[in-house]
């Protein structure tokens, strides 16, 4: 689709043929995300959707105790240093952003007045410059007031590299200066058309200066707010115990009427997925259970005639398999999968889309993931007038076999392929995980019809997944023919994640391994495109770009995507919420409520 | 036998730096790293984690890292978490108060079925009672906890509704009513380990009280009229559990580290879920302090035991 299609579509949009929440879906499916998408709908002047939570308690408190289950515990509560979503959402209890993304991709504000629009001023015309305006009386926990001088000083602790804060891409190449007490300038670097970072979601939770101030930098671990947060958030801090326990009680003095309804709030950690379900939908024990990596059809046993409910919500994760462009059995200069070589097979096309045409993604979520994984579904969903052909997908044996056998892929006396002394026998090798495993079953017994051998090869996750620059069985090694994994898509806006396939972002020795391209696939075209799409304001212009992008990648079949993996949680009959797949989970704890 | 004692504790020394040596070794030869979520992170520059690694000292070389650890662990610093940034020391003395409770008290429920039963079955081997206590004792010790522990759950909790399977170490109630909800939580996980160690406690005491009531000197006492209460009280029991008194002595250690799977089933917050948390994150100092600390509590109760030995049983001497 280009700038034109999305332009239509907009349009459709406008005239209310197509719906907002459509739309969004639909972008997600091309490879974007849902506040890029609202975005553009923003920047057409479509008006934002409300959000479909009605706040129904009249009072504040009242709601007794919340209780919710994170199989993995919080660790920490310093938002600066939460990598992980259970530290983050453990952090977001008690600290609040200037605003934070719904579940269609819209800014919603938090501690921010008003959201930031060229219309009231608050974006400048060149796309540099950003003017939040917070609001009035919101008060720390401790009584002191949050003002201007709290978020610039957030920007000067998060850009310090002593710090070592995990968002410190955000901050590092912006400016931040206080206009008057309740209103920052952000100045960007430079024209920035996804300017919405700083200060926003996860990345933004804000600590409070007075007492984080000493600790700034390279003394950042001994602050005892650390272990004591004092924020904004609908609960106040009362005990933590990291990896079990996260305790908060109602704030008396928070910032948005008749909220937060529950008196006391726990995130208890520890534990596995499954007995967190039970535990929600089973026997009721607790409210609201986190990330439940668990087969759909226990999920179903247990959500019969059960206490709670699973509740779904579509993010951008993608499990897909990654094809190695370079020779992972040679060895050169010390370093396997080197960018010097060439694949022996992968790198011929045919090969590639031999394989995109034997992996049965129908199959994997019928009988694998069930509702928890959706066979890419976007690319088959869209309406067929809007639907890429280039990246429509297939499960066609047949085809494959006459694509390899046009190719000169002669099937030898064992009924492998082979040409010119080359075998297609293939590694495949991902994490240790039950759905992972039997994916890669039912793509090896297609790809065997086929005439491909795979061998099946699966590394603990804490191997596969680490940056040991020493173990070869590390994802970024890629030492295998093809791999398998999820990479997480739940950043705002795609920039970073097409990152992974420009050709500066090899990851190789010289770099240790930390670049993000994988595949090691490199393309002129591609490269063109990611750098005019760094400076292109026009958001419309700018998504266009990002569709060709992942047509680029599909069409080379440099990733088959297999299944999109959807938020999975656990949540009490009763208990109200809101799910957004671009924020933590906690993003509106404030509107959390239960039914009588 | 102060300078026995001496001696041994003496002697225990080099054992246990040879002990921290080869922890610490394989532990920073072991594959993973404590920043792997920063690693997959694409939002995270690699200058992140290479201030980390830098600032947390990752990067020096095995030698280096081992004597400051070393150095550091004599003055009684154990460092701190990489995970969560805190203290090892604190975060340990948050879980022991957990672990001590529950494996304290499922120990003492093990030996109180164990004692009286194990005796009983001995004094009268071979009857009713004792075939009974037997199958019990050997269905008990095959069943490993995790399957105990889920059949638990899955019988009490959830077809039966009566008792919660997440334990929560603080619970906000005071007074009886924490009282109550404290035994409800934790009923289960200490049963489920209590009886698996009074089972194999059990057949333990039964074989050493077997041994001794064969002997000469019961049917002596038996013949100069005590009676069989005090036979078997006085002279029977007190000499059948110096080999018990050895067993537990050497089991304690055990306590304080925790019971990994059976808190992990539960969501028990001890030491045990500590440790199997911080292997899956990598955590390196935390692992290295619980699993010294255990080697440690080894040492020291090898040398408890023994000196209890002495004490119960006056023909040993120390030399």
């Amino acid at each position: 689709m280009d700038e034109y299609g999305l332009k239509e579509l907009i349009a459709h949009v406008k005239a209310g043929r197509l719906s907002r929440r459509g739309f969004v879906q639909m972008m997600v499916g091309l490879g974007l995300t849902a506040p890029m998408a609202a975005q553009m709908l923003a920047s057409a002047g479509v008006a934002q959707a409300q959000s479909k939570l009605v706040y129904k308690p009249t009072k504040r408190g009242g709601g007794g105790a919340l209780k919710t289950l994170w199989w993995q515990g919080a660790t920490l509560l310093n938002p600066y240093f939460a990598v992980g979503t259970k530290d983050q959402d453990g952090s977001r209890i008690f600290y609040e952003p200037l605003a934070s993304w719904d579940p269609d991709g819209n800014l919603s504000p938090v501690l921010a007045a008003e959201v930031p629009t060229l219309q009231n001023g608050g974006l400048s015309k060149d796309g540099k410059t950003i003017v939040w305006k917070m609001k009035k009386d919101v008060q720390w926990h401790d009584g002191k007031p949050f003002t201007a001088d709290d978020v610039v000083f957030n920007w000067e602790y998060a850009a310090d590299p002593a710090t070592a804060a995990w968002c410190i891409a955000t901050y590092k190449d912006i400016k931040v200066e206080k206009i008057d007490a309740l209103s920052v300038r952000v100045t960007l670097a430079k024209p920035t058309p996804f300017w919405a970072d700083a200060f926003v979601g996860v990345r933004g939770m804000i600590i409070p200066k007075h007492l984080f101030e000493p600790f700034k930098g390279g003394k950042s671990r001994e602050a005892p707010a650390n272990l004591k947060p004092v924020g904004t958030g609908p609960y106040r801090f009362v005990d933590f115990k990291p990896g079990d326990i996260v305790k908060g009680e109602l704030n008396p003095t928070y910032h948005m009427p008749n909220r937060p309804f529950f008196d006391t709030i726990e995130m208890k950690g520890g534990g596995d997925a499954v007995s967190a379900a039970r535990a929600v939908i089973q026997t009721g024990e607790f409210d609201y259970a986190w990330n439940l990596q668990v087969e759909d059809e226990i999920l179903k046993r247990m959500e019969q005639g059960g206490k709670g409910k699973v509740d779904i919500v579509a993010g951008g994760d993608i499990e897909h398999i990654q094809c190695n462009f370079t020779d992972p059995w040679k060895e050169v200069d010390g370093e396997r999968s080197s960018i010097k070589t060439k694949h022996p097979f992968l790198s011929d096309p045919a090969v590639r889309q031999g394989l995109n045409l034997v992996v049965d993604r129908a199959a994997i979520q019928e009988s694998i993931y069930g509702r928890t994984g959706i066979s890419t579904a976007n690319y088959l969903n869209a309406p067929a007038r809007y639907q890429s052909k280039s990246t429509k997908w297939e499960f066609n044996v047949d085809k494959a076999n006459q694509i390899l056998d046009a190719a000169g892929w002669k099937r030898g006396s064992d009924g492998i392929r082979e040409k010119g002394g080359v075998k297609l026998k293939m590694v495949y090798q991902t994490s240790i995980n039950a759905s992972r495993q039997k994916t890669q079953a039912v793509v090896k017994q297609a790809a065997g019809k086929a005439g491909i051998d795979m061998e099946i090869k699966s590394v603990t996750a804490s191997v596969y997944f680490s940056s040991d620059p020493a173990n070869l069985d590390t994802y970024p090694h890629f030492s295998t023919d093809i791999q398998m994994y999820t990479t997480t898509m739940t950043q705002p806006d795609p920039e970073l994640f097409m990152n992974a396939f420009t050709s500066w972002e090899v990851s190789s020795k010289e770099n240790k391994w930390q670049g993000r391209n994988i595949t090691r696939w490199r393309n002129e075209e591609f490269d063109k495109l990611y750098k005019a799409a760094e400076g292109e304001m026009d958001p419309v212009k700018r998504a266009a770009m990002y569709i060709k992008m992942n047509d680029l990648t599909i069409q080379n079949v440099v990733v088959i995507p297999v299944v999109l993996r959807p938020r999975v949680r656990a949540i009490a009959s009763k208990l109200r919420l809101e799910q957004s797949g671009w924020d933590s989970d906690f993003w509106n704890l404030q509107n959390w409520y239960r039914e009588a | 036998m102060p300078k026995y004692f001496l001696r041994r504790l003496l002697i225990s020394i080099p054992a246990l730096l040879g002990i921290s040596l080869v922890l610490f070794t394989v532990l920073a030869l072991a594959p993973g790293d404590p920043f792997e979520e920063l690693a997959t992170n694409p939002n995270v520059p690699p200058e992140v984690r290479a201030n980390l690694r830098a600032q947390f000292g990752l990067d020096d070389p095995i030698p280096v890292r081992y004597l400051r650890w070393v150095t550091a662990m004599v003055k009684g610093d154990w460092g701190f978490s990489f995970v969560s940034r805190i203290n090892v020391s604190t975060l340990i003395m948050q879980r022991l108060p957990t672990t001590l409770f529950v494996l304290g008290t499922a120990q003492l429920l093990g030996l109180l079925v164990a004692l009286p039963v194990g005796v009983y079955s001995a004094v009268r081997p071979y009857s009713f009672f004792d075939q009974l206590t037997t199958t019990f004792a050997f269905i008990g010790f095959s069943l490993p906890t995790f399957f105990t522990g889920l059949l638990f759950i899955l019988f009490f909790s959830i077809h039966l509704d009566w008792l919660p399977f997440i334990y929560r170490a603080d619970i906000s109630a005071t007074g009886w009513r924490w009282a109550w909800e404290m035994a409800r939580q934790a009923i289960m996980p200490i049963t489920v380990l209590g009886l698996f160690q009074g089972a194999a406690m059990t057949r333990f005491v039964r074989s050493a009280v077997l041994e001794v009531v064969r002997l000469d000197y019961v049917n002596t006492a038996r013949s100069k009229g005590l009676s069989e209460k005090a036979t078997i009280l006085k002279h029977v029991v007190r000499n059948a559990l110096i080999p018990v008194v050895t067993l537990v002595a050497l089991q304690i250690p055990g306590i304080f580290t925790g019971a990994v799977i059976t808190e992990q089933i539960f969501r028990v917050p001890g030491i045990g879920s500590l440790l199997i948390s911080s292997i899956l994150s990598n955590d390196t100092p935390v692992i290295m302090s619980i699993t010294f600390v255990f080697s440690a509590l080894v040492v020291l109760f090898n040398l408890i035991a023994d000196l209890v030995y002495g004490w119960l049983d006056p023909r040993i001497s120390f030399r």
